[in-house]
């Protein structure tokens, strides 16, 4: 066997949902002789305990959910072998409902087959399917039309089936490397041909599978390798990443994108691996340089004669998994490699109904739909189009914690510079700042008698909000003697700070959110005065807590370390949130 | 050797002597250096591997690895070296039922010293003392499971801290473990939410979350029982002897003594254990009684926090 022979191949199979898909892979096993010992009766038990005919996808569908629905949810994987190589075979859902989890499954498949029913023919989502499949950048595909046994194998319903959906993938530019009429419950053209459909003269299942192509390693592409991280465990100063494409050798010179520095390797860090100069695609590196010049994760080194396109504009195809439809004009995360940026969407173009193929202008895309539209970036990326180097031609969308879009990048934009001279003149804005930190700025007021915890919170919040890289800062007494604690907040709203008030104040900071545009949240630490009196050994009357409060801790009850934790997560999601909504209006 | 040769034999655990070596390596189980077979097609998941290892140790600050002493966990803690150029710059969190065979300890604290591991060892004592456990005990095999394992882990999370945990589990060592995804959201009760798992696409996976949101990380998943072997060959990384045949039987999954046992097996070397797996067809957890109380047992432990 040669090494291709030995690696596994990677398919996914997918379809409208109930067209047989899990079915399939239950049949491809028992055909194949690849079922664990007992894993039938297992299966036999399982369904006689549901009163239902034997079912082939219950090998696959695992979770109880899955059985008693007889649906599949989420994508599975599942490795066998034929006599020519191992294959990890991945069963996708087919339910419109679990999108996500399909591309999921596909993604990292090098082949798939996709499954359309006899008897239903060509369904919204064999469609959809279709489509995405295209957009993963999958180019083997073979369709396999199951359920012949239903009917009555007849070559007209098959003819008529192939044309129809031969004619949809044609529109989306993929070309199927053949259609197979199956029947995965009862075994037809599985691993032999059947009897059943003697007017087929192509492929089986098994033979089909075979006939997919590896893809190789893209070692003969331009180097492209994302700096993952930075390493200085011992005296050695390590950049740490995977080669997306291309290869490097000791003494290279690499440029480093987006700044543009220059370094020469020189060496390759392995540990208890065989010593080597160079090394490839696919490859997870370190390499050390001559010269110590800053780079950090994200930056992406690349050969001088080659290097990408580096902007803050491209075109690009995005479909859409999540909740909250996309947005004309919002901010999203991009994720590329492992570059990270904020981006907004700046014009969506056309959305495209990923099962018909219908376009019209829109200013949002809906879950499960595919647009072409402009991204901006906040700052430049280095990226490939799709079809020249795909691992730098592909990102994703954060939208506040998800992953909620996949995109392909079909074409970079000229750069858009600021004008450096009315940007001179323009005073720099709180946005501006509020955007470059990522959150807003303004006041966390801790209200609370003398021995309520108020310093104790103060300190611990501070320290949480910096661990997560929240400019944060806490003002006490001794801070704001010299002067009014408006002023000193308003300062340091201004800079782009949150400033955690550890100070008796009743002030009015409305000020705070209707002129410098940030937040001010009201925070009561509740323990009653006679708890306070006796922590404190003192009389702690006459004080009134705020009559409303963005939150209110009973810290007479709760502990320090809960109390913290009910603060973060009241205050994070706002503070975090509100930028992207400021930025939107910039 | 003929796969009949693996027939289980649950309910009858090995009982074996302190049999250690010096040092950590028995050379004579493994491949010689020059005759080692072509394993080239495991270069594609070690760099997979060492990528996600290396993603999570930049995502997340408080950040464990946890090993079993098992063969996967081992290699895990070997790809973890190759990530870091030879350190282990994340503490090893062992969570000790006090039901684990004894060599597996023994075989624990060498592997530690020896490589200068942040050992964190994590034990549920309050069940140990209070006896809920099985079969000596009032708990059922499942409760057992949950209360020593489970809320052991969890324990030893909370009182370290820890945002994020590292696992070797496998998508073919069983049915929902093929569901997984490589970095997997769990709620700060430990819940997996199976029916609505984030997509994961092009290695980019979930790192932002709610707080309070712990994770899972799962650099092995793509590993399959027989490359875990094929590794340990290649790389000839030090596993505990359990897995080689003695006097006829082998453990073939390590888990708690009472309720592991072990398989028919006359290999004794790594090679030999290749061999055998190329030829069964039986499953690997087989022998681990936790499976295989009833249809969703495993799915349930899972969803509420087992590994």
């Amino acid at each position: 066997m040669s090494h291709q022979d030995l690696k596994p191949f990677r398919v996914v199979i997918v379809g409208h949902v109930d067209h047989g898909k899990s079915t399939l892979v239950g049949r491809l096993f028992h055909d194949t002789g690849s079922l664990p010992d007992g894993k039938k009766e297992q299966i036999e038990a399982q369904c006689e305990r549901r009163g239902v005919p034997f079912e082939w996808a219950f090998l696959m569908d695992a979770l109880q959910a899955e059985r008693d629905q007889n649906i599949t949810i989420d994508t599975s994987q599942i490795w066998f072998n034929t006599d020519k190589r191992p294959y990890v075979i991945i069963d996708a859902p087919g339910h419109r409902e679990f999108l996500k989890n399909m591309i999921t499954g596909a993604a990292s498949a090098e082949a798939a087959l996709l499954l359309i029913a006899a008897n239903e023919g060509v369904q919204e989502q064999s469609r959809r399917h279709g489509y995405l499949l295209s957009l993963l950048g999958i180019k083997q595909v073979t369709v396999i039309v199951n359920k012949m046994d239903l009917v009555d194998h007849s070559q007209t319903v098959f003819d008529e089936i192939e044309s129809e959906y031969r004619e949809f993938l044609g529109q989306i530019g993929l070309e199927p490397r053949e259609f197979i009429p199956i029947s995965a419950r009862e075994g037809d053209n599985i691993a032999s041909k059947s009897a059943n459909t003697p007017w087929y003269e192509g492929s089986t299942i098994v033979e089909a599978l075979d006939s997919f192509e590896a893809i190789a390693p893209l070692n003969d592409l331009p180097l492209r390798l994302p700096i993952q991280d930075i390493y200085r465990f011992d005296e050695r100063r390590i950049l740490a990443g995977r080669i997306e494409a291309g290869s490097l050798k000791v003494g290279d010179d690499l440029v480093f994108l987006p700044d543009r520095k220059v370094g020469t390797i020189k060496s390759i860090e392995r540990w208890a691996a065989p010593s080597q100069d160079s090394a490839e695609a696919g490859e997870s590196v370190g390499i050390t340089l001559t010269d110590q010049i800053f780079v950090e994760r994200g930056h992406v080194a690349v050969h001088k004669e080659q290097q990408p396109p580096v902007t803050n504009r491209f075109r690009a195809n995005v479909f859409w998994m999540g909740a909250r439809p996309l947005e004309e004009g919002r901010n999203y995360r991009l994720k590329l490699a492992t570059q990270e940026v904020d981006c907004k969407v700046g014009v969506i173009e056309r959305v495209i109904d990923a099962s018909s193929l219908d376009m019209e202008a829109g200013t949002f895309v809906n879950k499960d739909d595919v647009a072409e539209l402009i991204l901006e970036t906040r700052r430049p990326v280095a990226l490939d189009v799709h079809s020249d180097i795909e691992t730098l031609g592909r990102f994703v969308l954060v939208d506040g914690y998800d992953v909620s879009g996949g995109g392909i990048v079909i074409e970079p934009l000229p750069l858009v510079a600021e004008d450096a001279e009315k940007a001179a003149d323009r005073i720099v804005q709180p946005q501006e700042r509020q955007l470059r930190n990522g959150h807003i700025s303004g006041v966390v007021r801790l209200h609370g008698r003398p021995g309520a915890g108020r310093t104790t919170i103060a300190r611990a919040l501070d320290r949480e909000l910096f661990n997560r890289g929240i400019q944060a800062v806490v003002v006490q007494e001794a801070d704001v003697q010299a002067g009014s604690l408006p002023d000193v907040v308003a300062a340091l709203t201004r800079a782009g700070h949150v400033a955690i008030l550890d100070v008796d104040s009743n002030e009015d900071l409305g000020f705070i959110e209707t002129t410098l545009f940030g937040r001010v949240f009201e925070v009561a630490l509740s323990a009653p005065a006679d708890v306070c009196a006796s922590r404190t050994h003192r009389s702690v009357e006459g004080f009134e807590l705020p009559p409303s409060t963005f939150v209110t801790v009973p810290t007479d009850k709760i502990p320090v370390k809960e109390t913290l934790g009910i603060l973060l997560e009241k205050l994070l999601p706002e503070i975090r949130r509100e930028w992207s909504v400021v930025a939107g209006n910039l | 050797m003929a796969s009949g040769a693996m027939e289980t034999e649950i309910g009858r655990p090995i009982e074996r002597h302190k049999r250690l070596v010096d040092g950590l390596l028995e050379g004579a189980r493994y491949s010689p250096r020059d005759a080692m077979p072509d394993y080239s097609h495991l270069d594609e998941l070690e760099n997979q591997s060492i990528f996600i290892l290396r993603e999570a140790f930049n995502k997340f600050s408080n950040l464990a690895m946890l090993w079993s002493i098992g063969k996967d966990s081992s290699v895990l803690l070997w790809l973890a070296r190759k990530a870091f150029f030879g350190h282990v710059p994340i503490p090893c969190v062992h969570v000790d039922t006090n039901y684990k065979i004894p060599e597996m300890i023994a075989f624990r604290d060498r592997v530690a010293d020896q490589w200068g591991l942040d050992l964190v060892v994590g034990q549920n004592k309050a069940a140990l003392e209070a006896g809920t456990t099985f079969p000596q005990g009032t708990a059922s095999r499942i409760e057992c499971c949950t209360f020593l394992k489970r809320d052991g882990l969890q324990q030893v999370i909370e009182d370290n801290n820890f945002e994020a945990v590292i696992l070797g589990i496998r998508r073919d060592e069983e049915g929902t473990r093929a569901k997984e995804r490589y970095f997997s959201p769990r709620t700060k009760t430990f819940e997996w939410n199976f029916r609505d798992q984030p997509p994961e696409l092009w290695d980019q996976f979930k790192t932002d979350f709610e707080p309070g949101t712990h994770l899972r990380i799962h650099p092995l998943l793509h590993w399959t029982e027989l490359n875990i072997w094929e590794y340990i060959d290649r790389e000839q990384i030090p596993i505990t002897s359990l897995y080689f045949g003695d006097e006829g039987t082998r453990y073939r999954s390590l888990g708690c003594a009472p309720c592991t046992s072990g398989v028919q097996s006359n290999a004794v070397t790594v090679p030999e254990i290749i061999e055998e797996l190329r030829n069964t067809n039986v499953a690997e957890r087989s022998t681990r009684a936790q499976d295989q109380e009833a249809e969703d047992a495993f799915e349930r432990l899972r969803a509420s926090g087992y590994m």
